[in-house]
């Protein structure tokens, strides 16, 4: 589904991601974690587009992404993608956020978009909130929301862009339960965060990275029993003891 | 089509820079008794005391209300003549430059206070708690505490100020004092070669105030990487 | 000295005999004033709306070109500008239109096409700043965010950025919209008959300079209490619930 081969990117003389290769299949859940600025942000993003990279290749379903004659945006419309600060649009109903890229992307019919982008809301626990305005909800109730507009699109895959890390601790599970439900019904899922119950509970392998480079990617028993490399190890005690 | 000729402009140098240099002067005089005026109405409008409060607020809402043309107008109009009898001068006395002088910097003190009251209001009110608590007066806080802190903040918006200042002293063109731009006019008008002196005198205003402007904003740049540090 | 009031004067007949009182002269120039004020605004907020989302667009060609336009109507005075449109351009242009523009418009269309597209880009200059600090305000993962659920950049400034950005700065964009009436009685100086200089002009006529005075600044009062009550009614009509202080 994801085919990451050798990809490299520098920030002027500063490189942020180097030879980072990696796959994802149908319907796995792969888990990217590691200390802060170690790229894991970076590479994620430069799975749909958002950041370009300068050498290796990506493709999604068979579609380069650094491909210049690739029609990003309709690649992106297949893409699902929830952000840390939830991103969702300010001045819009939550309706609103939900049918708006299925109306101006996907030209669905408002009723239709309206339906789906309802019934979606209710998965995610949120069905009484429709009429309300982002900054009217809570960090944990923005995120859902955030979950169920991307699903709206009908993506084949979703990334998640450390979806709990601006969230208060108490808001962490009702995120989390939505994500652990999702990653069940087979959808697949590559996601960065540090939520090592998630990992534990939903992940097909444990990607760790540090300093730019995919330093270990392993399936997720052996990553949690005998990580490979000595970074991984100390970064799980650290993250583990807390 | 249009054919250029400039060869006025050489001849008119001397004429020009003597207008530039009342261009400069009026705008000194401005900023100066602007920031200190402006210093002064901004903390009338923030004291305790109502009525002083009152007084700045509706004297710097009245000024910011109405274009600066018609206040040089005014001044020119009127006050020539109420500083003659006031100060019982020579009818032939030309205190145009003068009451110019005075309306700006009037004016432009009604901008500078709403700058100035930004900056102070800007320290975090904590600096004045703690410069009470070491025993200060208010009077005192403000001056060794709050002012130097609130200038050091607004200086970049100060100068940025004092380069519109000079760009809007064009406006005594209203009062036939030969300013820069004053002067350009007259020259443009006397040799039927009005085109060039108006591009030539455009192109001064903006090689000088680009240039100024750069320099503030290269100032703050510097500014801001102080305090970062 | 004792200077004879006289608030009657408005409502005697002008002078110049063209049946009008003082008070009709004052009234012309107020429409005058609002007139210029409002069609050179328009011209300001679409020009300027565009250059500032020129600013912002990852080409650095575009948002050069757009820098040195904003630097070109900031850093030569109004009256230097107004100026050179009036006296200058019709000079510069082919001579088919120059003439045109010269001969066959009456005065008073010259100066108020002059003044209109003078103020209109000075102050497009400003509004496109106001919009760039807008655009740019907006957190990084906004755009982002548009980008992800597959909207064309176009698309992304149409439905996500541009609708938060004019919400952020209409406070900012009511001051220049203030400005704009402000600015308008610099046209006074190439003869256009707006509210300054029908004041001065009653100064001349009547000799009776404090209530012209008067009368003119509590106009341009006016002007602000209606501009400043009704960009209020826009600021609170585009509030967003949960968010810049709204409910």
């Amino acid at each position: 589904m994801i085919s990451i081969d050798k990809v490299s990117k520098h920030y002027g003389s500063f490189q942020v991601l180097t030879d980072c290769t990696t796959q994802v299949r149908k319907g796995e859940v792969i888990v990217v974690c590691g200390p802060s600025g170690s790229g894991k942000s970076t590479l994620i993003k430069c799975v749909n587009g958002l950041e370009p990279f300068q050498s290796g290749t990506i493709t999604v379903d068979g579609i380069s992404v650094g491909d210049p004659k690739t029609n990003l945006s309709r690649l992106r419309s297949r893409v699902g993608m929830v952000f840390q600060h939830f991103e969702l649009f300010p001045h819009m109903s939550i309706t609103d956020n939900l049918t708006i890229a299925q109306v101006k992307v996907l030209g669905r019919s408002k009723e239709e978009a309206t339906d789906k982008g309802l019934r979606l809301l209710d998965r995610v626990g949120l069905k009484a909130h429709a009429h309300k305005f982002p900054g009217q909800l809570s960090g944990g109730q923005q995120q859902r929301v955030a979950i169920a507009r991307a699903l709206a699109m009908d993506p084949i895959c979703m990334l998640f862009d450390e979806p709990t890390s601006a969230l208060d601790p108490e808001m962490i599970n009702e995120v989390l339960d939505v994500m652990v439900e999702l990653a069940q019904e087979g959808m697949t899922m590559m996601c960065v965060t540090h939520e090592m119950g998630f990992a534990r509970k939903v992940a097909s392998r444990v990607i760790f990275m540090d300093q730019g480079r995919i330093v270990e990617d392993n399936a997720t028993d052996a990553f949690f029993g005998a990580p490979r490399s000595e970074r991984a190890r100390q970064f799980l005690a650290k993250i583990l003891s807390h | 089509m249009y054919e250029f000729d400039w060869s006025s402009i050489p001849g008119a140098l001397p004429f020009l820079w003597e207008g530039m240099k009342v261009s400069l002067e009026i705008t000194l005089t401005a900023v100066i008794f602007g920031i200190a005026w402006g210093t002064a109405l901004a903390m009338m409008r923030l004291s305790p005391l109502k009525p002083l409060s009152w007084f700045a607020a509706g004297y710097v809402n009245l000024f910011r209300a109405i274009p600066l043309v018609m206040v040089l107008l005014w001044f020119f109009l009127i006050v020539p003549q109420l500083l003659r009898s006031v100060f019982a001068l020579d009818p032939n006395t030309d205190v145009r430059l003068t009451s110019a002088m005075i309306g700006f910097a009037l004016f432009e003190s009604a901008y500078y206070s709403e700058i100035i009251r930004a900056g102070i209001q800007s320290v975090p009110a904590g600096q004045v708690a703690a410069a009470s608590a070491l025993g200060m007066t208010y009077a005192q806080s403000m001056r060794l505490v709050v002012l130097p802190q609130a200038f050091r903040n607004m200086v970049p918006l100060l100068l940025t100020q004092a380069i519109v200042l000079f760009q809007d002293t064009s406006l005594v063109y209203v009062s036939a004092l030969a300013d820069f731009f004053g002067t350009a006019y007259k020259v443009g008008d006397r040799d039927g070669r009005l085109v060039e002196l108006l591009l030539f005198a455009g192109a001064v205003y903006f090689v000088l105030c680009l240039a100024a402007s750069q320099l503030v904003r290269r100032y703050q740049k510097k500014l801001n990487a102080h305090v970062a540090h | 000295m004792s200077y004879q009031w006289n608030w009657g004067v408005f409502l005697t007949p002008a002078a110049a005999g063209d049946g009008s009182t003082y008070l009709g002269w004052m009234l012309s120039g107020l429409q005058v004033t609002v007139a210029l004020s409002l069609s050179a605004w328009v011209m300001a907020l679409a020009l300027g709306s565009l250059i500032g989302v020129l600013r912002t667009v990852p080409n650095r060609w575009l948002s050069a070109i757009a820098a040195g336009y904003v630097e070109l109507f900031r850093n030569i005075p109004l009256l230097v500008q107004l100026f050179i449109w009036y006296f200058v351009l019709p000079e510069l242009l082919p001579v088919k239109l120059g003439t045109w523009f010269k001969q066959d418009l009456d005065p008073v269309t010259q100066q108020f096409l002059s003044a209109m597209v003078c103020l209109g880009f000075f102050t497009s200059a400003r509004v496109c700043e106001q919009v760039r600090s807008g655009i740019n305000a907006l957190p990084q993962g906004q755009k982002n965010a548009g980008l992800a659920l597959g909207f064309t950049l176009p698309q992304t400034y149409r439905h996500v950025l541009l609708p938060m950005a004019f919400r952020l700065v209409v406070p900012p964009l009511t001051s220049e919209f203030l400005n704009i009436f402000k600015n308008s009685a610099v046209c006074s100086t190439i003869g256009l008959l707006e509210l300054a200089a029908q004041g001065r002009q009653l100064v001349d006529y009547t000799a009776q300079p404090y209530e012209s005075f008067i009368a003119v600044t509590v106009f341009y009062l006016l002007i602000n209490v209606v501009v400043m009550s009704l960009m209020r009614v826009v600021e609170n009509r585009t509030r967003v619930p949960g968010y810049l202080g709204g409910k």
